[in-house]
């Protein structure tokens, strides 16, 4: 068990410096000069050299990779092309807004799909049943921030329950964070709770046909516990699994989503950046949201042999 | 698996008493498939509809989507102008059906581009073992950089959003996906007893790929190219939107909603209407998608 643990968390290494080398080799492999690109049609020579310098092309790939990776290690992500602060204190900035946001909409997102899920296993065929996974497929198929504008103009702007532009630190209080926040969440909720309805629903398909449920029902158990206790612990490892892929769709999500809602947090640095072509920035963004994806993947691996003892490696 | 009541479902004659009361009706095999799934046939039937309006689109639209006037800036929908003009005063009618050709090429060009890239990739690592585990890793590490942020940064290194790297673009960050499903496919068609036979008789190794491999994985990479066309519209539409897609001159539907951002709480139609031609089509390509994953793999049926 503690070597498992060990080789799984020693085998997310390769994929890290994957994801790494990838990422810094982006500047190499898209044609044209990319410091002239992201100085834009109207720049200077000089500030082309700048950005040159300051992204190390003028130096060789494996030098300027050693001295890129060896600075992120030690939380130095260089300088912003545009305001020429560090990355890594414009990020730290902006971390609460989107932390605050997804662990809102993860609560949000599981609490609702799953007992949809296994509400629409349980009466599988029937028109509940139809009706939780039409909303699925409309939850994939509406891009998350059409979402966004229709529950904002809704819930925020015809009815007046919410608030739908900005944000509050949670110092300033829980409610007054939780009620900026609601909005959003619900809209990346969305498209989560349709994933995870969806695996639920197959999970618990599979799981309701087994002989210990039947056991379990014939000796009496409220359907309750038949549901939640036998079934859907047993049908718990393709659920965890469809939430830690998910958090992909979810900081995707993120992105749009805060620039919808004019959340200060690290999407709308990115899309901010994009406009001024700030690549360090970017860069710096996608190598720690996919950080938190390989990190939060691993958590879910370890903990399938808690959830199923059965599962040992 | 094989006991699951679901599949009794499917054919209902196997019920001996069925069979004698009710004998199926005889409908043609077309309209038995309308019958057996209905909803693949309503997206079959929506996304000829955009079809028709994207090859139609000169004869439908009522002004150029170009055209400016300054005197119709940000009106409401009307008779003059359907869904209202945006903030240039270009009639957002007009727009919306040039959309039409815009988003569906996006998302067939990326389909087809992430699967021969990811057809090609799956094969190789599924078939010859020693380069499996590095492929894999590569593609693992691929898998955890977020799409829409890949597609980001590579649209932010590249000169102008031609229509050409926007399908680039998103299409490296769709390929792993088609090279695991790719991959998996083989790794069951592999241990077949023809494929020995293949072996036994000598046929090479680029022969049996080719020739036994590759066919049985082609239908769930049909299914799959029907989910990247549908996410890769959508990816476009969020590129365009916050502002990393294509040119804003190009009426995509989510160029049209980039335009509308600013100025959404007052005129939500700017947003609204580009917004519902893109979830429509989305959404029939899905429906699509589903019917062919149920025509395919008929255990999995029964949903929506």
């Amino acid at each position: 068990m503690g070597y498992y643990i060990l080789r799984r968390i020693l085998a997310t290494i390769p994929v890290v410096v994957f994801v790494m080398v990838f990422i810094f080799s982006l500047l190499y492999i898209t044609p044209g000069d990319p410091a002239a690109i992201l100085a834009g049609d109207q720049a200077t020579q000089e500030e082309i050299n700048f950005i040159r310098n300051e992204l190390g092309l003028d130096r060789s790939f494996p030098v300027r990779f050693v001295e890129w990776s060896s600075g992120i290690l030690q939380g130095d992500f260089g300088t912003s092309i545009f305001t020429r602060l560090p990355v890594a204190q414009m990020i730290l900035q902006r971390v609460e807004p989107t932390v605050s946001l997804m662990v809102v909409v993860l609560i949000m997102a599981i609490s609702v799909a799953v007992p949809l899920g296994v509400l629409a296993a349980w009466k599988h065929g029937s028109l509940l049943d139809r009706g939780i996974m039409l909303f699925a497929v409309l939850g994939f198929s509406v891009p998350v921030f059409v979402i966004g504008y229709v529950l904002a103009w809704f819930m925020g702007l015809q009815l007046g329950w919410l608030p739908v532009q900005g944000y509050v630190p949670l110092s300033k209080g829980f409610w007054l964070w939780l009620r900026m926040l609601l909005l959003p969440a619900a809209t990346l909720a969305t498209f989560y709770v349709a994933i995870i309805a969806r695996i639920t629903r197959a999970a618990m398909l599979e799981i309701l046909l087994q002989d210990y449920i039947r056991t379990a029902r014939a000796k009496g158990l409220s359907e309750w516990a038949v549901l939640f206790i036998h079934g859907l612990r047993n049908a718990s490892v393709p659920i965890i699994t469809v939430i830690g892929i998910g958090i992909a769709v979810m900081i995707s999500g993120a992105v749009v989503i805060e620039s919808v809602f004019a959340l200060p947090g690290l999407g709308r640095l990115t899309v901010d950046s994009i406009l001024r072509r700030d690549y360090p920035v970017i860069q710096a963004v996608i190598l720690i949201f996919s950080f938190v994806y390989v990190l939060i993947n691993l958590l879910i691996d370890l903990s399938y042999t808690l959830i199923d003892p059965r599962i040992r490696y | 698996m094989s006991d699951r009541p679901i599949d009794n479902e499917q054919y209902p004659a196997a019920d001996p008493r069925t069979a004698i009361l009710s004998p199926p009706p005889n409908h043609s095999p077309i309209v038995r498939s309308i019958l057996q799934h209905p909803t693949m046939w309503i997206g079959a039937v929506l996304l000829l509809l955009v079809a028709l309006v994207a090859v139609f689109a000169p004869l439908i639209a009522t002004t150029d989507p170009a055209a400016l006037d300054p005197g119709m800036r940000v009106k409401a929908p009307s008779a003059d102008a359907l869904f209202g003009t945006d903030m240039l005063g270009r009639d957002i009618f007009s727009r919306c059906v040039y959309g039409a050709r815009v988003s569906p090429i996006v998302g067939i060009g990326v389909a087809l581009c992430s699967s021969l890239v990811g057809l090609a990739i799956g094969l190789i690592a599924g078939f010859i073992r020693w380069v499996d585990n590095i492929i894999m890793r590569i593609m693992d590490g691929m898998m955890s950089i977020p799409a829409i942020l890949l597609a980001i940064a590579l649209m932010t290194l590249m000169r102008g959003g031609s229509i050409f790297n926007v399908v680039f673009a998103i299409t490296i960050a769709e390929i792993p996906r088609v090279a695991r499903l790719t991959r998996s496919a083989v790794l069951t068609v592999r241990e077949l007893d023809y494929v020995e036979a293949g072996v036994a008789c000598g046929t090479s190794k680029a022969g049996i790929i080719w020739r036994h491999i590759m066919p049985n994985t082609l239908a769930p990479i049909t299914v799959q190219a029907t989910y990247i066309c549908a996410s890769a519209m959508i990816t476009e539409a969020i590129l365009s939107f916050i502002g990393a897609g294509l040119p804003t001159s190009v009426p995509s539907w989510g160029n049209i909603m980039a335009e509308g951002r600013a100025l959404w709480q007052v005129k939500p139609n700017i947003v609204f209407f580009p917004a519902l031609f893109l979830s429509i089509t989305v959404l029939a390509v899905n429906l699509v998608g589903d019917g062919l994953r149920d025509a395919i793999d008929p255990r999995l049926s029964k949903g929506v």
